[in-house]
């Protein structure tokens, strides 16, 4: 069937529809995902806080996210006088992209993913440092005082945590010797998930993407009781929803990051027979899912950080812990041999 | 000593994760929330909700017009003309109680010599004008007849403190 049809036109055209097809194959559930993460958050906040969460729209309040969805379609976009039109409205457009793109080169599967570009972990980092500047646009483009306040400590927090991050990064590259997310996945299969000899790295890398998309307990960007709404008080309708959806699939994204490199991608907890008969992509989704409920588990419990603490906690203790462990993670590996090439 | 005891408990996040528990711990108990429009919390008999005015058990209206819940509403919200009906008995002509002056208060019920003005159980009474409050006699007499089951109970259980 699928031969048949490639014969029918040429290959450069098919090429282009097999990419557009696994395209949409990757940002439809996605989309999907984001829809039933904000379901799942309200639900786990109000199990947490002994309420309900919505329970009224469809059975259990499943068509709730829906419902969300349709209102927000159907308001209207405001445009504020004194805004920056282009900029203002390039800003949300521009923060769902950058989370969409970063997708390409999550492994789901062995073999499943868009493009096995060898420096996967590299282009996930500059796209996610890319996310601050739709932050920075809207905030600077909003023309208003809480969006500008927000927006600027949205990039402070971002950049700085993203200092620590890279640290983190590099510990778990030097173990794998290769910045390709699919052999950082196979190494792990060869030896242990990272999550074992790299478990302080994991909670700080935990952390640090809690500040990076800006979520409790670092969620001072839209800090409600100071800042309003942060850097999208002026947005409202569709250009909303887009920056709630790029919020949303960042999180995922970041999640199936933290899922690569530490809890080992799409490989069984045991590779023995009731485990490994689950595809992979049960798997992935299972740990993502996992972390995910982290991040909702997180923002239940705890307050939210100062600002200076939250400066603090970046510079001044994540910052030098994870040089220190990048150190000792080399020495290590290059006291016993371990060093990925050297044998 | 207390240093590294602090640091400790600092770098094994042993405050964070006792925070963690508990609220993973909470995930698993029943919610307290009602599914209010189906469900309804318990109302105390002495609760003070919207007014009715009573009857006695022959039909005849209680109220006498004696004006002594008008004299002592704080909030002025109640309005009595009073005049002889045909048989020569004193009866109110017009009884207006304007309940967005209303506080809830309760003191007409306890001025009431009768128990002819009394507060009831029924607190879902919201409008879409705000005329449709102005309540005047026919209606705090409706409400008498409607919810007198009610009232009477709520009279009688209290009855032992007063």
């Amino acid at each position: 069937m699928v031969d048949m049809l490639s014969g029918l036109v040429p290959p450069e055209i098919w090429r282009l529809i097999v990419i557009v097809v696994q395209i949409l194959a990757i940002v439809l559930p996605l989309l999907v995902a984001v829809a039933y993460l904000t379901y799942a958050e309200r639900k786990v906040i109000g199990a947490i806080q002994l309420r309900k969460g919505p329970n009224v729209v469809g059975p259990f309040g499943l068509l709730q996210p829906l419902a969300d969805g349709a209102k927000l379609f159907l308001k209207e976009t405001i445009l504020p006088s004194g805004a920056n039109k282009g900029v203002f409205i390039l800003a949300p457009m521009l923060t769902f992209f950058l989370a969409l793109i970063s997708w390409a080169v999550i492994p789901f599967d062995e073999g499943w993913v868009l493009s096995n570009i060898n420096v996967g972990v590299l282009y996930l980092f500059a796209v996610s440092s890319l996310g601050v500047y739709g932050i920075i646009m809207s905030g600077w483009a909003s023309n208003s005082r809480y969006a500008f306040l927000g927006s600027m400590r949205s990039a402070a927090q971002m950049v700085s945590y993203e200092v620590s991050m890279g640290l983190v990064l590099i510990s778990v590259l030097l173990t794998v010797g290769s910045l390709n997310l699919s052999d950082i996945v196979l190494k792990q299969k060869e030896t242990v998930w990272f999550i074992i000899p790299h478990l302080p790295m994991f909670i700080i890398y935990l952390v640090s993407i809690l500040a990076e998309t800006n979520r409790a307990p670092f969620d001072l960007p839209e800090a409600e009781s100071e800042l309003v709404a942060g850097y999208n008080v002026e947005y409202s309708a569709m250009a909303f929803a887009l920056f709630f959806l790029g919020e949303y699939a960042n999180m995922i994204l970041l999640s199936a990051m933290t899922t690569v490199l530490f809890l080992g991608g799409w490989l069984p907890p045991f590779d023995v027979a009731p485990f490994n008969m689950i595809p992979g992509i049960i798997w992935f989704a299972l740990k993502i899912a996992f972390v995910l409920f982290i991040f909702l588990w997180v923002r239940a419990t705890f307050p939210r950080y100062r600002y200076d603490q939250l400066m603090r906690l970046g510079w001044k203790i994540f910052l030098p812990f994870s040089l220190f462990w990048l150190v000792l993670t080399a020495g290590v590996l290059l006291a016993f041999g371990w060093l990925p090439g050297q044998s | 000593m207390s240093f590294l005891d602090r640091s400790a408990r600092a770098f094994l996040l042993t405050e964070l994760l006792q925070g963690l528990a508990l609220t993973f711990r909470y995930m698993f108990k029943p919610s307290v929330t009602i599914n209010y429009p189906y469900e309804k919390g318990p109302l105390s008999t002495r609760f003070r909700g919207e007014h009715a005015l009573r009857r006695y058990p022959n039909g005849e209206e209680r109220c006498i017009a004696c004006k002594l819940c008008e004299a002592i509403c704080p909030a002025q919200a109640i309005t009595i003309e009073a005049e002889p009906r045909e048989d020569g008995s004193r009866r109110a002509r017009r009884y207006d109680l304007d309940m967005t002056k209303c506080i809830f208060c309760g003191l007409c019920q306890e001025a009431c010599p009768v128990d002819a003005i009394v507060e009831g159980p029924n607190f879902e009474y919201a409008t879409e004008t705000r005329a449709e409050l102005m309540y005047n006699k026919q209606k705090l007499l409706a409400n008498g007849d409607r919810w007198e089951t009610e009232l009477a109970f709520r009279i009688a259980a209290d009855a032992p403190y007063r």
